[in-house]
Formats: structure tokens, sequence, C-alpha cells
């Protein structure tokens, strides 16, 4: 976080993507800060850029200008190795369509990102307990994906996204492949993460509803900030 | 979880295709060593220190035709030769066989001791095979196979010779490299056939291995301009030129082997890249969270070692288990009395089962690092 109390400050921002011989303009010049433990939803119709901006900002993808400061560093100056080193540390990722790895069990799947650390396996165990508990499974630790509902394994993907205790979790469409009861308990869940354990989450959806949980929204069109 | 157990579970996630992909891997590679082996048995004669001073003496035109038997006395008389015998070929037919079973050579039953002295025998066997003219001594794997005993009369009808002869069986040898032959006396063949003072070849001792160049130049020398020139050489040179009549079998078992770990190649690598592209999702979200490329590239490349490892436990081990406690000579009929799988030869099934592991695994390593994280969430949705 840096001074201003700004977890993400962006300033000029322009992708442009070459399709064939035409240059699509992804995001166009756009310029937006983002609070600490803010849960800022971003929504727009599809190609308005939105993912493409979550994707900046989490580090997976790279502007053609401008600048986007996550915590204070530019992310796009970083290398590929300090990239992925600081996505591990930084960031939490929960996608639409839960992408849990199908032969590890639930527990297995969110220590996945601690192998990556120095943690022990003692200290490893008793992370990954703690966001499962987070996320009210903890007695679905043994259970493989395929045996668990999809409301469940949206929220064993937030538990991987938490283990880390990154600063910042960015969810793309979590809940287009839930059911209206279970898409409520994974908003819930990402709710209380900026709300109660101060995390920093930015949500891409469609939804309106989904977006009334969120504490500040931003629409896209066309790769611009509409308001 | 730990990362071993993790890339584990990642080889085995669809097990029918491992299971196939190991059988695949461990056909190939027991093919391979059976290969291996097959072609250091027939060019390697019996490392024994009696083959090491051994000389076989033939025609210089063809094995086929035959020496006078005068040149025995010529050739005892060259200084370093210990003991000389004719070695002549009878190609007898045994009982209602349609072609030759086993072989048989006439020679001098006094020099068998000498020339041949691994061929272990009683003293019973030795006396009665040099005093009986009709005597025959058998090798142990003939006479198993043909449930012969000693004081066992056969007769043998001679696919070189116009006669039928009949044997008495006096011992049965072992302890040799080749225990199917069977010896019987010279003098008794020339009275028989009825054609004497002619022989085969003439196999002999050499004193030591350093009078050897010396005597085999000798032999060769004092039978130059004759109307038999001869051709002296080693154990194992004859053997190897013998082998060399079948064709270039080691081009031969090196083309097919190639072929083998060419296909071999085809498969583990057409099986990682089939594995590796059903997890390509997988794979970027594991980007994702923080894994780089060296580590992907080292699942990856370590999850293609369990496949090409196991698969080589179970080709190799298994050739090495079929062809140390099997009985090799039943299985081929008698052709390789011994198939021995060296450490040599499982080192080169191994380590072709590594390179395999290295190779299959780049391609699909390579697709992986080219693979940008949001392409690969793309293919999600």
């Amino acid at each position: 976080m840096t001074a201003n109390g700004n977890i993400v400050t962006i300033r000029n921002l322009t992708k442009l993507y070459a399709q064939g011989e035409i240059q699509v303009t992804a995001l166009d010049n756009i310029s937006l800060t983002i609070a600490a433990r803010e849960f800022l939803t971003l929504m727009g119709p599809s190609g308005s850029g939105k993912s493409t901006l979550l994707h900046i900002i989490a580090g997976i993808d790279r502007p053609t200008s401008g600048e986007c400061q996550v915590q204070g560093i530019d992310v796009a100056q970083l290398n590929e190795s300090q990239l992925a080193d600081w996505r591990n540390q930084n960031v939490g990722f929960v996608f639409q369509t839960f992408n849990l790895i199908p032969v590890l069990t639930a527990f297995e799947n969110v220590e996945l990102p601690l192998l990556l650390t120095r943690l022990g396996r003692a200290e490893r165990r008793k992370q990954v307990e703690l966001a499962l508990d987070l996320v009210g499974l903890a007695d679905r630790a043994k259970h493989l994906p395929r045996q668990l509902s999809g409301g469940q394994e949206q929220r064993v993907a937030i538990a991987r996204a938490l283990v880390t205790d990154p600063a910042l979790v960015v969810a793309d469409e979590p809940t287009g492949n839930l059911d209206s009861h279970s898409a409520q308990d994974v908003l819930k869940v990402l709710q209380a993460l900026s709300t109660d354990a101060g995390k920093t989450v930015i949500m891409v959806t469609h939804d309106p509803k989904a977006a009334a949980f969120g504490s500040r929204s931003i629409h896209l069109e066309k790769g611009e900030l509409t308001n | 979880m730990t990362i071993p157990s993790f890339i584990l579970k990642n080889a085995l996630r669809n097990k029918r295709r491992a299971t196939l992909s190991v059988l695949s891997v461990a056909v190939s590679l027991f093919l391979l060593v059976t290969l291996l082996v097959a072609l250091r048995e027939l060019t390697l004669p019996a490392e024994d220190a009696g083959a090491e001073l051994r000389v076989a003496v033939r025609n210089k035109i063809s094995i086929a035709n035959l020496l006078p038997a005068r040149q025995r006395a010529t050739i005892a008389r060259i200084p370093g030769v210990a003991a000389v015998t004719p070695f002549t070929w009878f190609g007898g037919k045994y009982k209602n066989e349609e072609s030759m079973t086993f072989a048989q050579f006439a020679m001098d039953p006094k020099e068998l001791r000498t020339v041949f002295g691994e061929a272990k025998m009683s003293e019973e066997s030795y006396t009665a095979f040099e005093a009986e003219r009709t005597a025959c001594v058998i090798g142990k794997m003939s006479a198993e196979k043909f449930k012969l005993q000693v004081g066992d009369k056969i007769a043998l009808e001679s696919t070189v010779y116009p006669v039928t002869m009949e044997f008495k069986i006096v011992g049965i040898y072992s302890g040799t490299p080749d225990d199917r032959n069977m010896l019987f006396r010279q003098d008794y063949l020339d009275e028989a056939s009825g054609i004497p003072g002619q022989v085969g070849m003439w196999w002999l001792k050499v004193k030591s291995a350093e009078e050897m160049p010396r005597v085999l130049e000798a032999i060769n020398q004092a039978f130059e301009n004759t109307s038999a020139e001869v051709r002296a050489e080693t154990e194992r040179a004859f053997q190897l030129g013998f082998i060399s009549m079948w064709g270039n079998i080691k081009l031969l078992v090196t083309l097919i082997s190639s072929a083998v770990v060419f296909t071999l190649l085809l498969v583990t690598a057409s099986t990682m890249s089939m594995a590796i592209r059903e997890r390509f999702r997988e794979l970027a979200i594991l980007k994702a969270i923080g894994f780089r490329r060296r580590e992907l590239f080292a699942f990856i490349l370590a999850e293609s070692f369990v496949l090409a490892a196991t698969g080589a436990l179970v080709g190799v081990g298994g050739a090495w288990a079929l062809f140390t406690y099997g009985n090799i000579s039943t299985l081929t009929n008698g052709l390789f009395p011994m198939f021995e799988v060296t450490p040599k030869i499982i080192g080169i099934g191994c380590l072709v089962a590594a390179m395999l592991g290295i190779v299959a695994s780049i391609m699909p390593s390579l697709a992986v690092a080219r693979m940008s994280v949001v392409e690969g969430l793309k293919s999600l949705d």
C-alpha cells in the first residue's frame, strides 16, 4: 500500500492487440486508483476491456503503454521470473471455471501456491486449514473437486487465492458458472475478504446483483472508463 | 503434499493411458535389450583362457573345402604349438529328424583334454573315448534334450559322407560355451567313409598368447603355394568370420534397434504432448499463481521421466529376469546356450529410457514456456 492509501495506481494505460493486420484497442488511456481494502467491481459488456484491465493489474498481461503500479511496484517493469514471484506473494486468483486440479484434494489444491514458499509442512497445513475454514469448507478438505458442488469448488478456489495471504484478490466472473444460491455464498465470502480480512478485491462481472456486493463499481466500454 | 507426490499424481491421472505408455516403453526396451544381448552372444566368443589360445585352421578357399591329413605333422612341428587335432564336420541326422539337430565333429580323442580343456567329463569317459573306436562324447544340453545317457548307442546318417555310422556314448561333457556338440574319433570316420587322408579343419592349442601371432604366420606360410593353402586365425576371429557369413548381422541389429528407439521416442513424445495439451489450462493457472517456466519444465520432465523409468524398470528388468532365470536354451531351441544381460546392456537400456524422458518432454515444455497465462486462460472460457 502506498502512502496515500491506494494499492493500485494506473496512469494512461493502453493495451493494443494485433488481430491479423487490424489493431484492436482493448484499453484506451485509462487512469484509475484503487484503495486498499476496497471491493471494486469492474462492469461492462463483452469486449469492453474489463478482463484485460484485471489481467494487467494481476501481472499476467502487460500494457502497451502507461503505468500500472501495485503496492508501489510498476508491475510491467518486472521480468517473467520476478513477476511469477510477485504474483505468488501478492495476488490471489479466482476464475469463472474454478480451475482446481482434479487429481488433488481440496486441501492439496489450496496448498499448491504454498509449495513455492519456504514454509514447512506443519506451517503449510496450518495456513491451508485456516483458509479452508475461512470459506467454510474445513470439513471438505479431503474431497476431490468432482466430489464438491460448483459453489464449494469456487470456495476452494477462493481459499487457494487466500492461502498465501496476498494483499490483492482478483476474481474474473467468479459467479458465472454458479446458481444464484451458490453465487450469493461466494459473493459473501469475497465481500468478507474485503470487510473482515482487509484484502483488496477486484471482481469482473456482468451481473449488477453481483456488483452490488462491491464497495465501488466502475464501468468500461470500448476500452474506456465511462464513470 | 510434496512436489514429487504432485508429479506422481499428475503422471497417473489417466491410469489407462499411463499403463499403455509404460507398457509400450517396456516392450520396446525389452526388444532393444533382447537385440543387444543377441548381438553380443552372436559376435562374442567365450572369453575363457582356452579360447584365447585356440586357433582354427581352415582351407583358404572355403571352410567347405577339406584339408589333407598330412598337414598335421607340419603344424605340430611349428614352435609354440602345444597340440593339434583334426576337426571334421560330419553333418549327421539323428533318428528321423528332418535336419541336423546338433553338430558332430570327428577329432583326435587324445587331444580333447588339451585343445578343449574346459570340457568337464569323468576320467573314465576320457579313457573310454581314447580306447574305443566307436566311442563318442556328447554335450550335456543335447544329451538332456534327446534323453541320451552314457552307454546308449546312436546311429547318425551323414549329409556330407555317404554313410550311416553307429556310435556308443562314453561320456557327457559340460562347461564349454556350447554344450551341444557331439565329438567322435577321426580314425573311425576315415574307416567308415572309406575316404581317409582328409579332414575338415585343424584346431590347435598354442602354448602362450605371446606366441600366437608368430604361430599363425608360420602356419599360413607353411602351406603357401601348396594344393591346400590354409588360413589360420584365432578362435574369436574365426567365429566372427563365421558369423559374417550370415550377412552383416551387426548392421541389421543396429538398424532394428534404431527403429525400435525411434518408434519408442514417437510414442513417448506423443503421449507427453497429449498429456500436456489436455492440461494447458491447469498449467496456465500454475503460472498465474507463481510457478515459473523452469518449475513447469521440471514438472513435465519429471513426469516424462516417471513414465520412461517405469517402462525401463518393467522392460529392462523383465528382460534381465527372464534371461537370467529363464531357460533360454530351451526357449531358443538351443540357438543361444547363454543369453547374458550384462551391466553394460542394462546401462544402455536405462540410458535410452533417460534420453527418451528428456527428449519427449522438450516439445511440451517449449509449448508451455511459450504459452502466456492469458492465452492459457482464454482456453478456459
